[in-house]
């Protein structure tokens, strides 16, 4: 009884959502020889560990109901810059990784200074932070550059055994260890708690005293954090830096985010539901990739329908329950705004 | 009164597009001084201005339409995933074949021209009307509901041509994209149309004035009697239909359509113009014209950093300038210390 009281409309998107992993991954085994094995199940992990983290930090900036476009050009950036320093002028490893994740952060912060003081649409800055980034990629190299230290083929190579047969990546241990962080700063931490107020309500956040500007740029610093350390990620995965790298990172993030039970209006979504999210969709890519038979492009289609699915689910569910209101309430939300006095204001 | 002069003109929406638009064709006239030389050829006339204006054709029409869904609130960032749709259904309609008829070598298209068209533009307003179903009908977020589309847009595109490019073959369709009647580009006839006609609908029927009504408070509007819903789903379906068009053109003019790259990241061009045009994200007011003149800007940044002799690489690095630049410019933070120091008034906000 108590477990089914806690089932309401913010858990339920993520409960379907796990039971729908589970579904898809069953249908893969009962189809499928030996899909059912430890191991395919620990390699979603190892192949999207850069989405996961990606994802996190986007999912934090879904829930103060902004957007980061940039994911996915600066995690390229990341790679192409760490390919530079290492092949061209055979910087060390620990000096290369620590100067790349500032220089995300660095992106962040920039990107949320001018959202938070110059009052622009996160929509459009960060999608300048997005061609600023992949043209800096080009000014490098328009080439793909492999990485040949030995110190990055070790981390790639090096496994973590679970039993006999299955074993993790690095890669993969860093995201889970990042999804513990960003959880643990989600639900347990002053900043979690703003986070998810600015989303409520940005004017009653600033009313009720809390640091709304400082951490809204905190949570555009974070993402350009995690769109770094995904990029280190993905120069263990691929062991290259290329400005093709992670194109269209930046709509896995947040169809992941969305499939996992974030809304993208802002203030109610869970980091556990993210990780879920990119595990569909890896799980997705899997199956195709067992089938043999049916084309890349089946993926898209499967994402695409799985969005509008999940997204018309929400609509049902988010106003917990009453059907008919929930049909209008796209409609009726400005109502509540325009009552706080800003709805009924022209844009200029 | 000058000062009040200076001050109307500043405060005219499409007085920062303009000074942009000028300083971006000042210096290319600056390192090419024939940028502004038009000259007749063939009876066509040629030069940087009419290729501009050319290239920038697809752009302008995709932008008018999504200046219409964002001054309602919303957005449509699957234009682009429209526009692969679109394409790979005319080109797969039309393919051509080469056939020998009375002797002659002559291509011939798959089924009738008008038909392809039809075709095309029929596919591209499903698109839209499935969009505004999500929007207006279930009540979506504009941008959840049109990334569905972005996202499957490009699968379903790439299920059309099976994962092919597929290339035209057929003469007649290359007027679109590289036809010339009365010397002008045909694709500028096009946008002219399309123009004229959303004009005559915003300003001399109430169009204009019910959309930014939507724009400004959705829930008033419904309630002083305005259809807010079908407004809002036609203009998708608009919005559909003009990257449609955009297809046409862009399909017509590289003479192929491919699933993967036809009009990529060709939603961000185009909130890009919108958003430089003077129109805010955040719905309501609208400047139909600055989104043309948006449009052109991008078009002239392109020619400009192509013929200034700047690597291509570094377009995008030059285009992300521009777009902090100008919108730190148009950002009110920056208008009101400015206007504050220029006037020592107080602005009344």
């Amino acid at each position: 009884m108590n477990l089914l009281a806690r089932i309401n409309a913010r858990t339920l998107p993520l409960i379907v959502t796990s039971l729908l992993f589970v579904a898809l991954f069953a249908f893969g085994s009962v189809s499928y020889d030996s899909f059912f094995s430890a191991q395919v199940f620990l390699n979603l992990f190892i192949d999207n560990a850069f989405v996961i983290v990606v994802a996190i930090g986007m999912t934090f900036v879904i829930l103060t109901g902004g957007i980061d476009l940039s994911v996915g050009s600066i995690v390229a950036l990341t790679t192409m810059v760490t390919a530079a320093l290492v092949e061209q002028h055979h910087w060390s490893i620990w000096a290369v990784i620590p100067l790349v994740l500032l220089m995300g952060c660095a992106f962040g912060v920039m990107m949320g200074v001018l959202i938070q003081y110059f009052e622009l649409q996160p929509f459009i800055v960060t999608l300048g932070g997005m061609f600023l980034a992949r043209g800096l990629c080009y000014v490098i190299s328009i080439d793909s550059i492999s990485i040949t230290d030995p110190s990055y083929a070790a981390v790639s190579e090096y496994r973590i055994m679970f039993g006999e047969e299955a074993f993790l990546s690095i890669s993969a241990v860093i995201a889970l260890v990042t999804l513990a962080i960003g959880i643990f700063l989600a639900q347990y931490t002053r900043f979690g708690r703003t986070v998810y107020a600015i989303g409520g309500n940005e004017r009653s956040a600033i009313l009720m005293g809390l640091p709304v500007a400082r951490t809204k740029i905190l949570v555009y610093t974070l993402s350009g954090f995690c769109s770094a350390l995904g990029g280190v990620l993905v120069t263990f995965y691929m062991l290259s830096g290329y400005g093709l790298h992670a194109l269209g990172l930046e709509m896995d993030a947040i169809a992941s985010a969305v499939i996992g039970g974030t809304l993208l209006t802002g203030g109610v979504g869970y980091l556990a539901g993210t990780l879920v999210g990119v595990l569909i969709l890896g799980v997705i890519q899997s199956l195709i990739a067992f089938d043999g038979s049916l084309s890349s492009w089946w993926t898209r289609i499967a994402i695409g329908v799985l969005l509008c699915l999940f997204c018309l689910m929400q609509r049902f569910f988010e106003h917990g329950g009453s059907k008919l209101s929930a049909l209008f309430s796209y409609w009726n939300k400005p109502e509540e705004e325009g009552s706080a006095g800003s709805g009924a204001q022209p844009a200029r | 009164m000058k000062p009040d002069t200076f001050r109307n003109l500043i405060r005219n929406p499409l007085f920062w597009p303009c000074v942009t638009l000028t300083l971006l064709c000042a210096v290319n006239f600056y390192f090419n001084r024939g940028f502004f030389d038009i000259e007749i050829k063939d009876g066509h006339l040629y030069g940087s201005v009419i290729d501009i204006l050319n290239r920038a054709a697809p752009l302008m029409l995709i932008a008018m339409g999504m200046t219409l869904v964002i001054a309602t609130r919303g957005i449509d960032i699957s234009v682009g995933a429209t526009v692969a749709i679109a394409g790979a259904v005319a080109a797969a309609m039309i393919g051509g074949s080469l056939v020998i008829k009375d002797g002659v070598q002559t291509y011939v298209s798959n089924v009738p021209m008008p038909l392809a068209i039809a075709g095309a533009l029929g596919v591209a307003l499903l698109c839209g009307l499935w969009n505004g179903l999500l929007v207006a009908g279930a009540g979506m977020q504009p941008i959840v509901a049109t990334l569905i589309l972005m996202v499957a847009g490009r699968g379903i595109a790439q299920l059309i041509t099976e994962g092919q490019i597929v290339t035209v073959y057929y003469e007649p369709f290359f007027f679109f994209g590289n036809g010339f009647l009365f010397g002008i580009p045909f694709s500028l006839y096009i946008v002219a149309v399309v123009l004229i006609i959303l004009l005559l609908l915003i300003h001399r029927t109430a169009l204009g004035l019910f959309i930014e009504a939507v724009g400004v408070n959705p829930v008033a509007s419904r309630f002083s009697g305005i259809q807010a819903r079908t407004l809002v789903f036609s203009v998708y379906a608009f919005c559909a239909v003009t990257a449609g068009i955009a297809a046409l053109i862009i399909t017509s003019n590289v003479k192929s359509a491919d699933a993967n790259n036809a009009g990529l990241l060709m939603e961000l061009d185009a909130i890009l113009a919108v958003a430089l045009g003077g129109t805010s994200l955040a719905g309501g007011r609208f400047h139909m014209i600055g989104t043309l003149i948006g449009a052109l800007i991008i078009q002239t940044l392109t020619y400009a950093i192509y013929s200034l002799g700047v690597p291509p690489e570094i377009n995008m690095v030059v285009k992300a300038l521009v777009v902090f630049g100008v919108c730190v410019i148009q950002s009110p933070a920056l208008r009101e210390i400015l206007a504050k120091h220029a006037f020592r008034t107080r602005e009344v906000a």
